[in-house]
């Protein structure tokens, strides 16, 4: 497309005291030759935004400059429409505000390097196009428990069809299973009917709502938006288009067998607190080995749970699990002594009233203790010993019924399997870090087959931590690493039943927000509303698969020579496969190899003898370049030397531009991005990490260009550090002036 | 959007979301992401809510601002969100999908065309004791709400603007931006649904009188630990205390300081116990041999958390102390004795330390100010969640909650909203 470009230089916020601004157009004109070139003192006003949108209609602009602030502020105002393309040159916070005392040329050249920049990205990149082709607004919902109902509801309510499927005859799930369930409103103290059938019916009678019982997803394929699913339920196979999925395919119960350190196993008389559901529910509250009224009761809580030789978390409900059981059976034994040996007893928020009316019943004592032995004894009863408890002594209790509090395993980990097999799968990573690309194929292999998805990455949910599938933990609670497939319930963490509810109607919005930014092309979250998506010029595709192992997000497929296939509505436009292809065949209309590429060359290389060397940053856009902005906004001041590219992730940072920059004379390039392992706070998961292993290429390049090592560095930044970003530059100066400068310069 | 451009009345939108904090903001970001039209109302200056007060998030140790960096970019693109600061709803009439909504703006006195540039504070000689650190220092009357402000905009405390003083930074403001004549407003809004989500605030430590908070120096609050441990805090992110503006060889953290406990909140704040094991780090990071003493009941650490009580109680100068603190006295050296009856053998022990934290617990904003319609709450002020309540709760105003079920709830709102306005695609 012919570009069209205007350059618009604020002269406020102390840009025109800082600057020669002459100078400035005057460079700008020559180097760029822009059609328009003009200066105001607040193109943030209404008079100056005017002029830039009296100059688009006047001279057809299709590129604008906005050479001011940072691209942070004022987004709405220097918003032309789609058909113009705006790139901001931050003059205000990364030059003049964060440069006050360096000398006069220092400060122009980087203005003009700056600008140089920002003209050179518009020559070399397009508006966006959308992504837009036919796709299902359908809803499928896996999983008929409380969440899955919830789901369907909710998104039915809001106009979207929903197909339920639920591999039992019934649709409840647990919930189903439990006879009361403890109170969510207030005075929080009586019990609870548990609403399912009710919850049942209404999904059962819902006009928008296909309810596929016995049925298990056999394959799932496609992207969102357009997804095909394949069910089965023994007749004949159904394949229907959805546009997204909530998969609430629940827990599974801690495998019992393991708690025989417990005395499970050792006599009937011990039983899960699922177990004791179950008893209730059959009207069979009994000693199970004779069928006599049981005179006394232990609950062992954490049954396996907030144990590192197995469940190493706490599953959150178990302790008004158990609460609710001593209320069953002091309600039909009222001379039943009742006891419930815990480590820290948890009811969270206003539950704190159910424990405390628990409390008031003087026939139920209550004991922080660790269990000793659990031993069988004569007369069918249970002999169980308990030290540290409230009492400061080892206590003995003979009980005729002990109920082990055992916690919850979410599906994913496991598989749809039965609850005998729990836990006999190697599919958690065994270092509990996060699997990559292969790593979770092999899990998804060994473990989950829920979704059956036909993606190159694998069958399933990728996990983290003890099989739960999610990406963020805090502030993204619903990422799932598959777009447009959104875990709810206690399938993503342990939960009860008002959370799971409150979390079915979050999964089923993030469901309908899919397939409606599926619909319209647009990404979902982080970079919600971008039209970008990858292009691949094929031709020279080497079949090397980095682009489609690397993808976080399993956009990627290959087909049998290894070719990369695109599902461009999988993507959350990160240009992690950008950053990933050695052969440079990934672009984004609006960001590129070959944009950046260009605006490296823009920048002006002193040469050797002006003894001012030149340091090219890549900043990540979400935390590092906000970070920058900070320290101009609080007037640090740092080294002139430096330039600031921003990428839309560190691992959407191809090496060929560090190539680049190395050719055109840069001293050094540093690379600053999230913090990658465990604790990971990069958007796209896997982009620092990414980024940190590519550091090996970088290292050959170094080495085949007989440069050396130091002048590549990367580094992890929080945003809330940006008062150390000064002091890293700085630190990365003096490297650069031991090594000295780059033979290439002026070459 | 719309970030620049004056809120003209009538308005009109799907949802009204009430509170700009993370349940709000996500509330109303969500389900403008899926179509819909938001006006989002804040009573203060800037979004952020309790977050942007927040030094770090337990379990990951990372910074909040990361998390509202991204919502801000997600706001900053997105043509379906009005955001209105310093906005409070003044009435509410109607029935769900079609409600009529008073909203009243208090002046800012600085208006859009605000650059955030800062000369205004810089000539400015009135000062204001500086809410955002619970009153530990000072601002300029004209000042930034704080480092990630948003809208990144300059506003006058109202307790300034007829002052004669702050002519002199009408006039250093080039931008014409200062408008000591502001005066509030009223705009209506034609809305379908209302989302609630006005937070919590924290219990007012001085009501416990026996733990001494107000009257001895050395005792602060959880809250104001978080402040005095960032960057942008009092001390610059310096944990000192307060009396004498010393490092500290020892940290007393008293948990359920007026939670789980009938004569102040009868109910658990649920995220207390993390946030002081989360504080618990700051401590190590710049004391490694400062004693740490948790005074608890429960550690109640749900869900995967329980990797971070675990990793905390490897700690080997972190004294985990079952008791509740019944008093603490103030030593003539500045220190501090904390009391507790040890619950495991109902003997008092007693613990003298340089500085105590209270975990003091949440508050719902609904306790003291509630929606303007008929709403149910329960007996201290939590909105109920049923079917067909006028307002939609959101976040804290429902239970306490740590910011990721925070979001979670949030997000739930969004459709909730959805749905009460109408629903449809």
């Amino acid at each position: 497309m012919d570009t069209k470009v205007g350059v618009y230089i604020c002269t406020g916020c102390d840009i025109g005291k800082g600057l020669d601004i002459d100078k400035l157009v005057e460079t700008t004109k020559a180097d760029s030759k822009p059609k328009v070139c003009k200066t105001h003192a607040a193109f943030c006003s209404p008079e100056g935004a005017q002029l830039i949108h009296d100059d688009i209609k006047a001279e057809g602009l299709n590129r604008v400059a906005v050479c001011a602030c940072s691209q942070r502020y004022f987004a709405d105002v220097f918003d032309f429409g789609k058909e113009v393309l705006v790139d901001r040159a931050n003059l205000r916070e990364h030059v003049v505000w964060s440069h006050r005392d360096c000398e006069a040329e220092d400060i122009q050249a980087m203005a003009e390097d700056y600008v140089r920049m920002s003209v050179t990205r518009l020559q070399n990149t397009e508006p966006p196009v959308p992504f837009v082709e036919k796709t299902s607004k359908a809803v499928l919902v896996i999983g008929g428990g409380i969440t899955g109902m919830n789901s369907a509801l909710s998104a039915a309510a809001a106009g979207y069809d929903v197909v339920l499927v639920e591999k039992e005859a019934e649709l409840g799930g647990w919930a189903a299973k439990f006879s009361k369930v403890f109170p969510k409103l207030p005075p929080y103290r009586d019990l609870q009917p548990n609403g399912v059938d009710e919850l049942a019916q209404k999904v059962k009678g819902h006009s928008r709502i296909a309810v596929r019982i016995s049925t298990t997803v056999t394959k799932t394929s496609g992207q969102p938006g357009q997804f095909v699913v394949s069910l089965q339920n023994g007749g004949a196979p159904e394949e229907l288009q959805v546009g997204a999925i909530v998969q609430a395919t629940g827990f599974v119960p801690y495998n019992p067998q393991k708690l025989a350190y417990l005395g499970y196993g050792k006599s009937p008389n011990v039983v899960t607190n699922v177990e004791l559901e179950q008893l209730v529910k059959d009207n069979r509250l009994v000693r199970p080995s004779d069928g006599k009224p049981p005179e006394s009761v232990v609950f062992i809580q954490c049954a396996g749970s907030r144990d590192e030789q197995h469940l190493p978390y706490c599953s959150a409900v178990c302790c008004r699990v158990s609460l609710k059981q001593a209320l069953y059976v002091r309600e039909k034994y009222p001379d039943a002594r009742i006891y419930i040996i815990y480590k820290d007893l948890r009811s969270p928020a206003q539950y704190e009233r159910f424990y405390a009316r628990v409390q008031e019943d003087d026939g139920i004592f209550m004991s922080k203790g660790e269990i000793t032995s659990v031993e069988s004894i004569p007369g069918d009863r249970v002999a169980v010993e308990a030290d540290e408890t409230l009492l400061g002594e080892k206590i003995k209790i003979e009980a005729d019924l002990v109920v082990l509090a055992a916690g919850m395993v979410p599906t994913t980990k496991v598989g749809e399997v039965e609850p005998g097999a729990v836990g006999e799968t190697p599919a958690e990573p065994a270092d509990g870090k996060m699997a990559d690309g292969k790593k979770a194929a092999e899990s998804a292999e060994a473990g989950a087959k829920i979704l059956n998805l036909t993606y190159r990455q694998g069958t399933d949910l990728p996990t983290l931590k003890y099989g739960f599938p999610d990406s963020h933990f805090i502030c993204f609670p619903y990422e799932t690493r598959r777009t447009g497939i959104y875990a709810a319930g206690t399938v993503r963490a342990p939960m009860d039943m008002a959370t799971a509810t409150n979390d079915a109607y979050g999964a089923a919005l993030k469901a309908i927000q899919s397939v409606e930014c599926s619909a319209a092309g647009r990404a979902v979250h982080p970079r919600a509303g971008d039209e970008s998506y990858p292009d691949f010029f094929f031709q020279r595709c080497t079949q090397c698969k980095r682009c489609t192992e690397e993808c976080p997000f399993g956009t990627l497929d290959e087909d049998d020579k290894g070719t990369p296939k695109l599902n461009p509505l999988r993507c959350r436009r990160c240009g992690i496969c950008l950053g990933a292809c050695p052969e440079r065949i990934i672009s984004f209309k609006n960001y590129n190899v070959n944009s950046i590429s260009q605006m490296i060359k823009a920048i002006h290389i002193p040469d050797e003898f002006e003894e001012k060397p030149r340091i090219l940053a890549f900043m990540c856009e979400n935390d590092a370049y906000p970070a920058l902005d900070m320290v101009g906004a609080k007037r640090m001041q740092y080294n002139a030397m430096v330039r600031v590219i921003p990428v839309r992730c560190i691992g959407a940072t191809n090496v060929v531009w560090l190539g680049d920059a190395l050719a055109s004379g840069f001293d050094g390039i540093i690379l600053i991005g999230c913090k990658r392992g465990d604790d990971y706070q990069c958007h796209y998961v896997r982009g620092s990490e990414l980024a940190h292993t590519r550091m090996g290429n970088v290292q050959e390049k170094l080495k085949q260009l007989v440069l050396e090592p130091e002048r590549v560095e990367i580094h992890e930044l929080p945003i809330s550090d940006f008062y150390r970003i000064p002091q890293i530059f700085d630190d990365f100066l003096k490297v650069i002036e031991d090594v000295g400068p780059n033979p290439y310069k002026g070459m | 959007m719309a970030e620049h451009a004056p809120a003209e009345s009538p308005l009109s939108a799907s949802i009204l979301v009430v509170g700009g904090g993370m349940s709000g903001m996500t509330a109303a970001i969500e389900a403008s992401e899926v179509g819909h039209e938001v006006i989002l109302l804040e009573k203060g200056p800037s979004l952020g809510g309790a977050v942007a007060r927040m030094n770090q998030y337990f379990p990951k140790l990372c910074p909040p601002f990361c998390g509202v960096e991204i919502n801000y970019k997600r706001l900053r693109t997105n043509k379906n969100v009005r955001v209105m600061t310093l906005a409070e709803v003044d009435s509410i009439s109607g029935s769900p999908g079609n409600y009529q909504v008073q909203i009243k703006v208090n002046p800012r006195f600085v208006n859009e065309k605000c650059t955030a540039c800062g000369e205004c504070a810089k000539v400015c000689e009135l000062e204001r004791d500086n809410d955002h650190n619970w009153g530990m220092d000072k601002t300029k009357a004209v000042y930034l709400p704080h480092k990630m402000a948003y809208p990144m905009r300059y506003v006058v405390d109202p307790a300034f603007a007829g002052d004669q003083k702050m002519k002199v930074c009408a006039e250093a403001c080039e931008y014409g931006a200062i408008e000591l004549d502001q005066k509030p407003r009223t705009v209506s809004a034609k809305v379908g649904s209302i989302v609630w989500a006005t937070g919590w605030v924290p219990y007012d430590a001085t009501k416990m009188e026996n733990l001494g908070f107000g009257r001895i120096p050395n005792v602060i609050t959880n809250v104001m630990m978080e402040r005095v441990a960032s960057e942008d805090g009092p001390t610059g992110g310096k944990i000192l205390r307060p009396s004498d503006k010393t490092e500290i060889k020892s940290i007393a953290f008293v948990q359920c300081a007026g939670s789980r406990d009938d004569n102040h909140l009868p109910y658990c704040s649920a995220v207390c116990c993390m946030a002081s094991m989360k504080q618990a780090t700051y401590v190590r990071e710049q004391y490694p041999e400062a004693e740490i003493h948790v005074f608890y009941i429960d550690i109640r650490s749900p869900g995967r958390l329980e990797d971070f009580y675990m990793k905390m109680q490897k700690d080997e100068k972190m004294y985990f102390r079952r008791g509740k603190v019944a008093k603490i006295t103030e030593e003539n050296n500045g220190d501090v004795t904390l009391e507790a009856e040890d619950t495991l053998t109902g003997k008092m022990q007693k613990a003298t330390v340089n500085l105590a934290v209270l975990a003091t617990g949440m508050v719902p904003a609904t306790a003291a100010v509630k929606p303007p319609i008929s709403v149910e709450t329960d007996d201290y002020g939590f909105l109920l969640q049923k079917d067909g309540a006028p307002v939609i709760g959101a976040g804290t105003t429902v239970r306490p909650l740590e910011v990721s079920a925070t979001v979670q709830d949030g997000t739930g709102a969004a459709l909730k909203g959805i749905i009460a306005a109408g629903g449809g695609h």
